[in-house]
């Protein structure tokens, strides 16, 4: 283990942007949210970014090939602009965050293989930073992600006025050694401290122990059917910022846009919540917002861990809890749901 | 207040004046309130009234006004504008509402509260001037106006339109408010730098059209925006200048219409002061066409779509600086 003390973190992150480009979370009009490093800048301290670190793999728009149409010559020549293999390193990523890519993982990279997604998850270096200051929405634990400890090719531990680094995978040694460079090796005893330290506040949040094992045990058509679904939609507007915030969500749609010179062919985030998700030449498949509403929380709780041995399609980041214009959220619903005590 | 409002509703349900109730519902902290429909007296163990109760639900209203029975709403000054508004669209059947006015001395902002430093909020009481407010990391105070959303600081009106009956106090029209003294800086920005101020503003848009969904003056039944046909209904947009399109499309859809409840911008997950847009329309109908407020008044017929001999030239915009 490496530490290095925090007035020298902006040494490190030149030494970084240097050679490829570096994304940290510095505070902003919409709160916290990941920047390409410039010198000067500071590392936010929020505790989590507003909108989540899936897109870095999984932009929200994405350019897939240009057409360039030739009237005269009666021509359409295809332009290849993928522009999704550079290097790049994003510093301060939460446990969440860091469990939902294997989220991601698991529907992008099985097979067929999305190019796009893998190409950015191979050329991206994740740092994660243990969460010193959890808030009353963060609900991780529910999950079994340890707050405390993420993953990724390196893990930080920012304690007191420095910060720890662990090297995980190959790709995090050579980073830690540019640490070594200007820090000096450390104990393990202040890291497990913090730890305990984290964990027993993680023990003393209050909507961390949703229970969800009632809701697995019920059958598929039975929580699908369930009464609860009529009253909880009904002041729901439909507006997707639930979906666009929420880390796993992973639902996209292909569209084209028209200019003079040809077509641009992109993904954009799609989203379950919106009238034509899904529409198709017969039309759509749920054609009510008590429907819409419906499928997202089912897909998150039911159909995913139905998929994915057992694993839920939600990390408990809270960024639904909190962005939602109405406070609607998957700890509402999963409490009606029948996950209450 | 919130006993007497749970006391009328259930009085209304009994003697069978109403079949549903329009309210508030309390969430798992104090602060995360959701708009909800109470189907029955029991359901009415969840309804709150109190700070944090700020959003509007008169646009619920033309669902619900569909539907079976009456249903009993609660609605705030600015709620009620709103429903007068949609009154006057015919959006909303009259007969099938028992509209009760509530007093509102100005809702706080949960966001403005998290700004001060404060986290891990789980509790909020409400303490003569200020809020004590319980968190994981202890105990803080805020001054209640530090706390207040920015759109109640400036409010228009703290009187009704358009009710059944009245609880509490009915309040006056403020004349007062210092709603367009944001519009007016803008006003006074070189045209470069307004651009500059939008463009940081709008380019931080994700698209999640829940300005437009909130809207009580977005009623489409299909937006132009949603229409596989229209060419411009793409989910994201592929340049900047499409999202500028989005929300002046919006703006000019909405101008005499939007009564300034100050919707969009509360819930915009991003914090674009989407309000000042529309204030801006506001202020100019004031200023060419005479004052009038969208939703004062559920019969007079408004400026946008109205002719007098009075109403400016499109000249105008040249003498006002559009050709700088
Ligand atoms: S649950 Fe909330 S954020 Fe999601 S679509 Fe409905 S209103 Fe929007
Ligand atoms: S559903 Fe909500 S809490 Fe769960 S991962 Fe998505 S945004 Fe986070
Ligand atoms: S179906 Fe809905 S909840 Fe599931 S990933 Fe797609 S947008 Fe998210
Ligand atoms: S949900 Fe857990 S991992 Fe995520 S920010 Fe909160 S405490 Fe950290
Ligand atoms: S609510 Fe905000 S982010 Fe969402 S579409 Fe409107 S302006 Fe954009």
């Amino acid at each position: 283990m490496v530490k290095l003390n925090v007035s020298k973190l902006n040494d490190f992150f030149a030494a970084i942007a240097a050679e490829e480009k570096l994304y940290i979370p510095v505070d902003s009009a919409d709160g916290a949210a990941f920047r390409p490093y410039e010198a000067g800048m500071e590392m936010s301290k929020a505790c989590n970014s507003t909108r989540s670190a899936k897109d870095f793999f999984f932009p929200q728009v994405e350019n897939l090939v240009n057409f360039k149409v030739d009237h005269n010559k009666k021509s359409i020549e295809i332009i290849d602009n993928r522009t999704e293999a550079e290097d790049f390193v994003i510093f301060g990523v939460r446990a969440c965050d860091m469990a939902s890519f294997e989220i991601l993982d698991r529907v992008y990279l099985s097979d067929p293989v999305d190019s796009y997604y893998k190409n950015r998850r191979d050329h991206g270096v994740i740092v994660t930073a243990a969460c010193g200051r959890p808030q009353e929405t963060c609900f991780c634990t529910a999950f079994g992600i340890d707050a405390s400890n993420p993953a990724g090719d390196v893990t930080t531990w920012f304690v007191g006025d420095d910060v720890y680094f662990k090297a995980n995978t190959e790709k995090g040694e050579a980073l830690v050694a540019k640490v070594a460079a200007i820090g000096e090796s450390a104990e393990e005893k202040p890291v497990e401290d913090f730890k305990a330290g984290v964990k027993f506040m993680m023990g003393r949040l209050p909507i961390k122990d949703i229970k969800l094992d009632k809701i697995s045990a019920r059958g598929l058509m039975e929580n699908f059917n369930s009464p609860i679904w009529d009253d909880e939609f009904k002041t729901c507007l439909g507006c997707g910022t639930c979906t666009f915030v929420c880390p796993t969500c992973q639902c996209f749609d292909v569209r084209e846009f028209k200019t003079n010179e040809g077509v641009i062919r992109f993904r954009c985030w799609d989203s379950c919540m919106y009238s034509d998700f899904t529409q198709m030449s017969h039309g759509n498949n749920r054609v009510s917002q008590k429907e819409r509403f419906r499928q997202r929380f089912m897909h998150k709780l039911v159909y995913f861990p139905n998929n994915n041995e057992g694993i839920y399609g939600c990390v408990g980041c809270g960024r639904c809890l909190r962005s939602c214009p109405q406070s609607l959220n998957i700890v509402k619903v999963a409490k009606a749901l029948g996950g209450k005590d | 207040m919130q006993e007497a409002m749970i006391a009328r509703a259930k009085e209304l349900l009994a003697d069978g004046s109403v079949s549903r109730v329009m309210g508030w519902k309390k969430g798992e902290f104090s602060y995360d309130i959701s708009p909800a429909v109470f189907e029955n007296a029991d359901q009415l163990v969840d309804f709150v009234y109190d700070d944090f109760c700020g959003a509007n639900v008169s646009k619920y209203l033309i669902n619900e006004s569909k539907k079976e029975g009456k249903i009993l709403a609660f609605l705030k000054p600015c709620d009620s504008y709103s429903f007068a508004q949609l009154l006057k669209e015919h959006r909303i059947d009259r007969e099938k509402v028992y509209v009760i006015g509530i007093p509102s001395y100005g809702k706080a902002d949960i966001n403005k509260i998290r700004a001060k430093g404060i986290d891990g909020v789980l509790g909020i009481k409400s303490e003569g001037t200020d809020f004590i407010v319980d968190t994981i990391y202890g105990e803080e105070k805020i001054a209640k106006f530090e706390a207040m959303s920015e759109r109640c600081l400036t409010c228009k009106s703290k009187k009704h339109v358009d009710v059944d009956e009245m609880m509490g106090e009915e309040g006056e029209w403020n004349a007062e408010s210092k709603r367009f003294d944001k519009v007016a800086e803008l006003e006074a920005m070189t045209p470069d730098e307004r651009f500059e101020f939008w463009r940081g503003e709008l380019s931080r848009c994700i698209r999640c059209n829940a300005c437009r969904n909130v809207c009580p003056a977005c009623t489409c039944v299909s937006c132009v925006f949603d229409n596989p046909n229209s060419d411009i209904n793409n989910k994201a947009a592929a340049s900047s200048f499409e999202e500028n399109m989005f929300h002046i499309i919006r703006a000019f859809h909405v101008a005499g219409r939007c009564t300034d409840c100050g919707e969009c911008s509360r819930v915009c997950p991003q914090n674009i002061p989407l309000h000042l847009l529309n204030r801006k329309f506001i202020k100019d109908i004031n200023e060419l066409y005479g004052q009038y407020q969208a939703g004062a008044n559920a019969d007079e017929k408004y400026p946008m779509v109205n002719f007098t001999f009075d109403d400016c030239e499109p000249g105008i915009v040249y003498k006002r600086g559009g050709n700088q």
